[in-house]
């Protein structure tokens, strides 16, 4: 009982905060691999294909939506090949995948530094690289780390971003300054030139320049490295925070625990390509979760889990591992009882998105080759 | 079912945020002017008219005309702050004072400098015992062949590349400053940097030679004598065109400076080139070419000291300068505009 509540408690955090967007990940995860990426450029008309996750709105209700989004580096490299990636609006996205496969090329792509060789990308409804001066305003960038003027001041520092947008009004600049340095807990430091910050103050500040405005979409390139501890919490905080306010967060991390703490959605990628996209409980879901019974009588739970329909059964020292049954777990726990079965504990332990990554990559985060 | 709580969150946080904020403003004040996917929007429903992927309409309008010239303020500020510039300027202002003193001990010696302009600048630098303004035109021929172009030739090289260089520069485009204008940024920043160069040159030398020099009236080349008065504003003509003739070394330096994204690289390039520039200048088989050069008229402001003034080679300086900027100005933003940021 106690451990179905404590399966239960994942959701809550999930869903408050993140869990808008309701698209049933299994379904996309079969979507990606490039191999139809000549599909269509153009786009919207052919998402019939995912008949049950958006109906009629395509990819219309999609932060970031790429077609065929595909890099060939000077010298033939192919960093990104045919990327499909759907941002749902209002997801806390999560953005794996081993260094040098590819995603920071994606991201530099979505910011409209890169053109791409071939493909489109399209960012709140809008294409990149040629919509930059309208879509960049709304969105919020730490692209490779924090870049800083060091001979600046922490808050001379934002002064200069900001006045780099031409959307952003300099009647309001210091005061939306000041609310950024806030925000990340760097007031004390505003004064200091940003040369003597440490890694962590620099990446803090990084994430200052992408709040000076309101914003519909955050993009984080590995935001908490370089934190501490305390630090990575409230950053987590934070993006929680701005999720819940209705920001789209895009977020590249290769903390495969961060992305599962923090994001609705993820999408893993490897050697250029996408693997996986999806809600992260399904992609976790789909390294199939464990029913897990703790009890002294192994042997009649066993036998009680077959007939109700457990599979793969594993009899351990604490108790029987198998697959979870399709049915209402409710019913497997009350005919263990009604056997007579002492069941100390009853639930399912979710596979990982670790486990999640592993069985669809067949390799751990090993850099690419 | 997604999309209207979509939509229904992001009027929530877009409606009472406040006023300056771009996409409430955008999308008060405009009528939906719709891009082609949001086509059948309507202006009956602007709080919920589109899902929340969507961006509001023309909202680039929402950018104040005037607000463009945040950037470029932003831009002389930061250049002006930082100690190179600031020790580049130190050393331009140092050349009159050294050549002043150079001067001053030289005739209390004795003997009269009537060596003519070592340089191979106009034959100013004999007049100044006489006369303290002429200690302007002599600091300006001194500096002008290479202090000037070489420090021009740091802001300017360094203008892309050194941002490219720190990594800035994603985080200026992504803001975004959008690549023309940030290019034209950095160009007329550098127009100014040269402007405050060499009016800090002039200045100095004006100072040293009215503190080491009598002042007064003045002989031109050609032999007539103008007032003092006047001589001041030739001095200031001849300021600015030595400031306009460093144009074409900028938009060169610029160029260069699209071309790499090392600082020091794009820097150490453009000087390299001056300093190759000028000495093809003096060979004299290349002759047929030489009329090119971006240095080739630039000791012309000494016409500017002539009665009356004698405005060809002048006209033809600020041509070639003129051509100079067309030329790698456009290759600097063909180039530009079309690199992937990387760095």
């Amino acid at each position: 009982m106690e451990d179905l509540s404590a399966a239960e408690q994942r959701e809550p955090g999930e869903a408050d905060t993140r869990g808008k967007a309701h698209t049933r990940g299994g379904a996309e995860t079969g979507r990606e691999s490039g191999t139809d990426r000549e599909a269509d450029a153009r786009g919207e008309a052919d998402t019939g294909r995912e008949p049950d996750t958006r109906g009629g709105d395509g990819t219309a209700d999609a932060v970031i939506a790429t077609r065929g989004l595909t890099k060939r580096y000077r010298g033939g490299q192919l960093a990104v090949d045919g990327l499909e990636l759907t941002v749902p609006a209002g997801s806390v996205f999560g953005f794996l995948g081993p260094n040098g496969s590819g995603k920071t090329t994606t991201i530099r792509m979505l910011m409209g530094l890169i053109e791409p060789t071939s493909g489109t990308a399209r960012v709140l409804g809008r294409p990149m690289p040629r919509s930059s001066r309208v879509v960049l305003p709304h969105v919020g960038a730490l692209i490779e780390g924090p870049a800083l003027y060091g001979f600046l001041s922490g808050r001379d520092n934002l002064l200069r971003y900001d006045a780099a947008d031409p959307t952003a009004d300099p009647r309001t600049r210091r005061t939306r300054v000041s609310a950024a340095l806030d925000r990340v807990g760097l007031t004390a430091a505003a004064g200091k030139k940003a040369r003597a910050y440490s890694l962590g103050m620099k990446q803090r500040l990084g994430l200052a320049a992408a709040l000076l405005q309101p914003r519909r979409l955050l993009v984080l390139d590995e935001p908490t490295n370089g934190l501490d501890p305390q630090g990575m919490r409230e950053i987590r905080l934070l993006i929680r925070e701005l999720a819940s306010d209705g920001t789209t967060v895009f977020l590249s991390s290769h903390l495969l625990d961060e992305i599962e703490q923090v994001c609705s959605h993820a999408a893993v990628m490897a050697q250029g390509r996408l693997i996986t996209q999806g809600a992260v409980r399904d992609l976790a879901a789909g390294a199939r979760g464990r029913l897990v019974v703790t009890t002294p009588d192994s042997a009649d739970a066993a036998r009680v889990l077959k007939e109700q329909g457990v599979a793969d059964l594993v009899i351990t020292e604490t108790g029987v591992t198998g697959e979870p049954p399709d049915r209402e777990l409710a019913d497997v726990n009350a005919a263990l009882v009604a056997a007579g079965v002492r069941v100390r504990g009853f639930g399912v332990e979710r596979a990982s998105l670790e486990d999640a990554f592993v069985a669809l990559t067949g390799e751990g985060f090993d850099v690419a080759g | 079912m997604s999309r209207a709580e979509e939509s229904g969150t992001s009027a929530a946080t877009a409606g009472p945020a406040d006023p300056p904020a771009p996409a409430p403003l955008a999308g008060s004040a405009k009528p939906p002017a719709p891009a082609p996917p949001a086509g059948p929007a309507k202006s009956a429903a602007p709080a919920t008219r589109l899902p929340s992927a969507g961006i509001s309409p023309s909202t680039g309008a929402g950018s104040h005309p005037l607000w463009t010239f945040g950037l470029f303020r932003s831009e002389l500020v930061t250049t002006f702050r930082r100690w190179r510039t600031i020790a580049l300027l130190a050393v331009l202002a140092a050349v009159p004072i050294l050549v002043g003193i150079a001067v001053k001990i030289e005739t209390s010696g004795g003997s009269p400098a009537d060596g003519g302009g070592g340089g191979g600048g106009p034959a100013f630098i004999a007049q100044i015992t006489n006369n303290g303004l002429f200690l302007v035109f002599t600091s300006l021929a001194a500096t002008l062949p290479f202090f000037l172009p070489m420090a021009i030739g740091v802001i300017a090289g360094d203008a892309i590349a050194g941002e490219a260089n720190a990594g800035t520069l994603r985080y200026l485009l992504v803001a975004p400053a959008g690549r023309t204008r940030l290019l034209l940024t950095k160009y007329a920043t550098t127009l100014a940097f040269c402007l405050v160069a060499t009016l800090v040159v002039a200045a100095s030398a004006l100072a040293v030679g009215a503190l080491l020099f009598p002042l007064g009236d003045l002989t031109t080349i050609s032999g007539t004598r103008i007032s003092f008065g006047e001589g001041l504003l030739r001095a200031l003509l001849i300021a600015l065109v030595v400031a306009a003739s460093l144009i074409g070394v900028a938009a060169l330096g610029l160029f260069i400076s699209t071309l790499t994204n090392s600082g020091i690289a794009a820097m150490a390039t453009t000087v390299g080139l001056l300093i190759t520039v000028q000495i093809l200048d003096q060979i004299p088989q290349l002759h047929a070419v030489q009329p090119y050069f971006f240095s080739h008229y630039w000791l012309s402001f000494a016409d500017l000291m002539r009665e009356p003034v004698y405005w060809d080679d002048l006209r033809r300086n600020l041509g070639l300068q003129a051509l100079y900027a067309a030329v790698f100005g456009s290759a600097a933003w063909a180039r530009f505009t079309a690199k992937d940021i990387t760095a």
